[in-house]
């Protein structure tokens, strides 16, 4: 021991502390290793700082310290009475925020926008939450029932019939233009050379239309006899009951298994008398407000919750029809999803405003909105058939195989096996195009629709309010809005895509 | 005696069923006959009510129209156009007008996506934060809000002719539209062209012998300084033998407005800054996904090599990045060009705001106007998406080679 101590070689003190190394995360870090670490990122470090200076500063100058936020008219955000260059003009904002919101929607009526506004949230949040229970029917009400019910909310009126009614209406408006395109048919032959060919094909059709007429006459005398009486609706209402009950028991499995979808079908006939009693649908419903009233942000949810509902549908009816190999079906789908993806959406637009009127029968008008709503539908429809598609195409084909080899039909394993795991892989996508759908509503302000953007764009030519810094207000508040919409969606699309990929992250 | 195998059946009767019916057989050509006889119903209906209601509007369908006088204006117009001209000059001016402001679009587009996207990858935080927000902000609102923006609130913050802000002395931007010298052609100018044409196809001569050299041969010509001096060095002598080829007019404010120059109206301004800044937000993202899409480890076989890091990037990187990024990108050019019919909202003279918007208000043609216009785009995506078919022929080809 001594000798090794008493060695040359052997060092008699402690060395020094080395310095530590130098600090690679925290605050310091980022800034060592990712700002200042070589000459060139401090140039670029030096050049992103200033344009944050002249971004950051002068937006917030403008909407907080410069702003002015109390006043009557546009008195108070000029220059001169106020003492400062002004920015932001917020009791512009203040008074046109109702027509923003619900544009001419009556005053005393806005509640059912209100009303409509919870109910859609109270459905749709447990729908967007994962872990909670009950989905399907969670997804049945929101894409089922509210829409109905948020039709008679908003627009207003009444039923006169039920099922019975609707069903017996729309066979004998099936079998007049049967009819007329017979009569039409024959008409035509008497004028042309190919006479004798054209008679028999009008004969043949007119005689299906008589035949037909015939079928439903049972049908149409009873909805007669029901017009006559008083209590039209709730009869009507009793039948369509009875009657979808009887088939969905006997569809069912009669008396082995039916009493499951009877039950069902019974407490969702309860359900829609309770709906209809209550908005007193029966007799005349809520006072009617006409679409051309609607306006604002009403608009702008109203035109995007239809599209997002309606659009689905037709995508996957579309994106299955693309993958038939029944070949007339297959081609009409291609060719129906190419054209409208290869058109911008303010053509169709205008084609639904133009157009579509004249392709409708003459006595039969449709409202500006529900227009521009087909249109946006169709439109939407085409780029979800390609989004459901891919979803399809990631299901491995010994899904579908598996389910054969069970016995399932071909409507069983494709709504059973196949579409719920290929919707699950695709709801990243679908999420995405109703963030462009969203954003694409804005359109309907050029067929002269009032929505969010149309609404602010009226207010801008509004005398009273007119100031330099009146129209950098209204898009900084329609801005937010918008943003804070199509940003809470995006999100929400990454954390499902975050969820679904949980198995590949390591 | 040798037993020959028995040839299969025919079996013609499936097989015309197969092709007819796909694979639901005999209940597939009834879902058919049913769907067709569906879509008759559907489309007689539809001729029916339109011919009904065209007659009770007075109106004559047909193409006959376009022969017509137009009678209204148009503030941008590429080739000339007076009012008296007929609906279809209306119809190529709109059709022009939408060209140049996709075209104009895309190249900024690309300019600013590929720099948002280098931000975005860049090392430096502050630059990756930067582009991060942009492209956030940007995707996250509307186009038609963007366009509304930048025409109704910052083009018209600017301010009028007489006060407006001089570049240089040279261009002048007002809340009029942008003025910049109008290049006029002079003597020189034919032979100019002549001589800038022949060293565009010198050049490309050259590369296509140097490629053919490095890859036949393994011979490595320098080409550069040759084709430096054909595209820069030879007009430059013409121009000093031949004259000037063009002079600039400058633009000059006289009483309330400028004379002289050429002047870009604040529609199409405002237009091909909100759709190119839009555009260059979804761009960014597809191009930092692309390169991103390389993995490192080629980069890393690319040094191995011994190829610099800038050779490894431009020869092994951005090659295989561009197989993963062309065809999105293609579609955004698609969408840009889609988008432009947006410019109906600001009253930029495009082919829905003339043709579809003016033409049809004042001639009621309403079917053969939207199916022109409608038509139209089609074509051009039709056009494109062939063209990005073969391209992705090519690239599984020289993949699987």
């Amino acid at each position: 021991m001594s000798d090794i101590t008493s060695s040359s070689f052997v060092r008699q003190d402690l060395l020094d502390e080395r310095p530590a190394p130098v600090k690679t995360t925290g605050f310091v870090g980022l800034v060592r290793t990712r700002l200042f670490n070589s000459p060139t990122n401090i140039l670029l470090t030096i050049v992103g700082a200033l344009l944050l200076w002249f971004t950051i500063i002068p937006s917030v100058k403008f909407l907080m310290v410069d702003a002015v936020w109390t006043g009557k008219d546009r008195t108070a955000c000029l220059a001169e009475n106020a003492g400062f260059a002004v920015g932001a003009c917020w009791p512009y904002i203040q008074a046109k925020l109702p027509q923003l919101i619900y544009g001419f929607y009556p005053e005393a009526e806005r509640w059912r926008v209100d009303l409509t506004l919870v109910l859609s949230v109270v459905l749709l949040v447990p729908l967007l939450i994962p872990r909670l229970p009950s989905k399907a029917l969670n997804a049945g009400l929101f894409f089922f029932a509210f829409p109905v019910v948020a039709f008679f909310l908003l627009h207003g009126g009444g039923i006169k019939g039920f099922g019975l009614s609707w069903t017996a209406d729309l066979l004998q408006l099936f079998d007049d233009s049967i009819i007329g395109a017979g009569k039409a048919l024959l008409d035509l032959g008497k004028a042309s050379s190919a006479a004798p060919l054209l008679w028999v094909v009008g004969n043949v059709i007119v005689l299906v239309g008589t035949a037909i007429y015939w079928l439903i006459f049972p049908l149409t005398w009873l909805r007669d006899q029901l017009q006559g009486t008083g209590q039209s609706v709730w009869t009507d209402f009793t039948i369509t009951a009875a009657v979808v009950s009887v088939i969905a028991f006997v569809l069912g499995g009669g008396l082995r298994t039916g009493g499951r979808a009877l039950t069902s079908s019974i407490v969702t006939f309860v359900a829609i008398a309770i709906v209809i009693k209550l908005m007193g649908l029966d007799h005349g419903g809520l006072p009617i407000v006409q679409t051309n009233l609607w306006g604002g942000l009403l608009v702008t949810l109203v035109v995007s919750v239809t599209g997002i509902v309606t659009s689905l549908p037709i995508g996957i009816a579309l994106a299955l029809g693309r993958r038939s190999t029944i070949p007339l079906i297959r081609i009409f789908s291609i060719a129906f999803i190419e054209f409208w993806r290869g058109v911008p959406l303010i053509t169709v637009l205008f084609f639904a405003t133009y157009m579509l009127p004249l392709f409708l029968p003459g006595n039969f008008t449709v409202d500006g909105l529900v227009r521009a709503l087909i249109g946006i539908s169709l439109f939407t429809g085409a780029y979800q058939a390609e989004n459901v598609r891919g979803g399809l195409a990631a299901i491995p084909r010994g899904q579908g195989e598996a389910a054969a080899a069970l016995g399932l039909s071909w409507w069983k394993t494709t709504s059973l096996i196949v579409l719920p795991q290929a919707l699950r892989h695709v709801i990243p996508n679908l999420v995405n195009s109703f963030i462009s759908l969203f954003k694409d509503t804005s359109l309907v302000s050029i067929v002269a629709l009032f929505d969010l953007l149309g609404s602010l764009r009226a207010s801008f030519s509004d005398p009273k309010w007119s100031s330099p810094s009146t129209a950098f207000t209204g898009f900084a508040f329609a801005g937010i809005i918008y943003f804070i919409f199509c940003f809470g969606m995006s999100r929400y699309s990454l954390f499902v895509e975050h969820r679904l990929n949980a198995h590949r992250r390591n | 005696m040798s037993i020959e195998a028995r040839k299969p059946p025919r079996q013609i009767a499936l097989k015309i069923r197969r092709v007819l019916g796909g694979k639901t057989g005999w209940n597939g050509i009834a879902v058919q006959f049913a769907f067709a006889a569906v879509l008759g119903w559907i489309a007689y209906e539809i001729v029916s009510n339109a011919r009904a209601n065209l007659e009770n509007q007075h109106i004559a369908a047909g193409f006959g129209f376009l022969a017509n006088n137009a009678g209204f204006d148009v503030n941008q117009t590429l080739i000339s156009y007076t009012g008296s001209d007929t609906f279809l000059r209306v119809f190529l001016v709109g059709l022009l007008n939408t060209l140049v402001v996709s075209v104009v679009g895309i190249v900024f587009a690309t300019v600013i996506g590929f720099i948002v996207a280098l931000c975005r990858l860049s090392p430096n935080w502050l630059l990756a934060r930067i582009g991060e927000i942009y492209v956030e902000i940007i995707r996250n609102l509307p186009v038609l809000f963007q366009i509304l923006f930048w025409y109704l609130a910052v083009l018209a913050a600017l301010p009028n002719p007489r006060q407006s802000i001089s570049l240089l002395g040279i261009a002048f931007v007002s809340n009029r539209g942008l003025v910049i010298p109008r290049p006029i052609g002079e003597s020189g100018f034919e032979a100019f062209l002549a001589v800038l044409a022949f060293g565009i196809v010198g050049s490309v001569a050259l590369r296509i012998h140097a490629r053919r050299a490095l890859f036949q041969r393994g011979q490595v010509i320098r080409i550069w300084p040759y084709v430096l001096g054909l595209l820069f060095g030879l007009p430059l002598v013409t121009m000093l033998v031949a004259g000037l080829p063009f002079s600039f007019e400058l633009p000059q404010l006289k009483g309330f407005n400028f004379a002289g120059g050429s002047r870009i109206i604040p529609e199409f301004v405002a237009l091909t800054l909100a759709l190119s800044t839009y555009t260059a937000a979804f761009i960014a993202e597809i191009v930092r996904a692309g390169i991103l899409s390389v993995h490192s480890g080629q980069m890393e076989a690319g040094s191995s090599l011994g190829l610099s890091r800038g050779t490894t990037l431009r020869l092994v990187v951005v090659p295989q990045a561009m197989r993963v990024i062309v065809p999105p990108l293609t579609n955004q050019y698609l969408n840009l060009t889609k988008n432009s019919s947006l410019a109906v909202a600001i009253g930029y003279p495009d082919l829905v705001s003339v043709f579809a918007g003016t033409s049809l208000s004042q001639t009621g043609q309403a079917i053969e106007i939207i199916a022109m216009t409608m038509g139209v785009y089609l074509l051009i995506s039709l056009i494109t998406s062939a063209v990005m078919s073969v391209y992705g022929w090519r690239i599984s080809r020289s993949l699987g080679a």
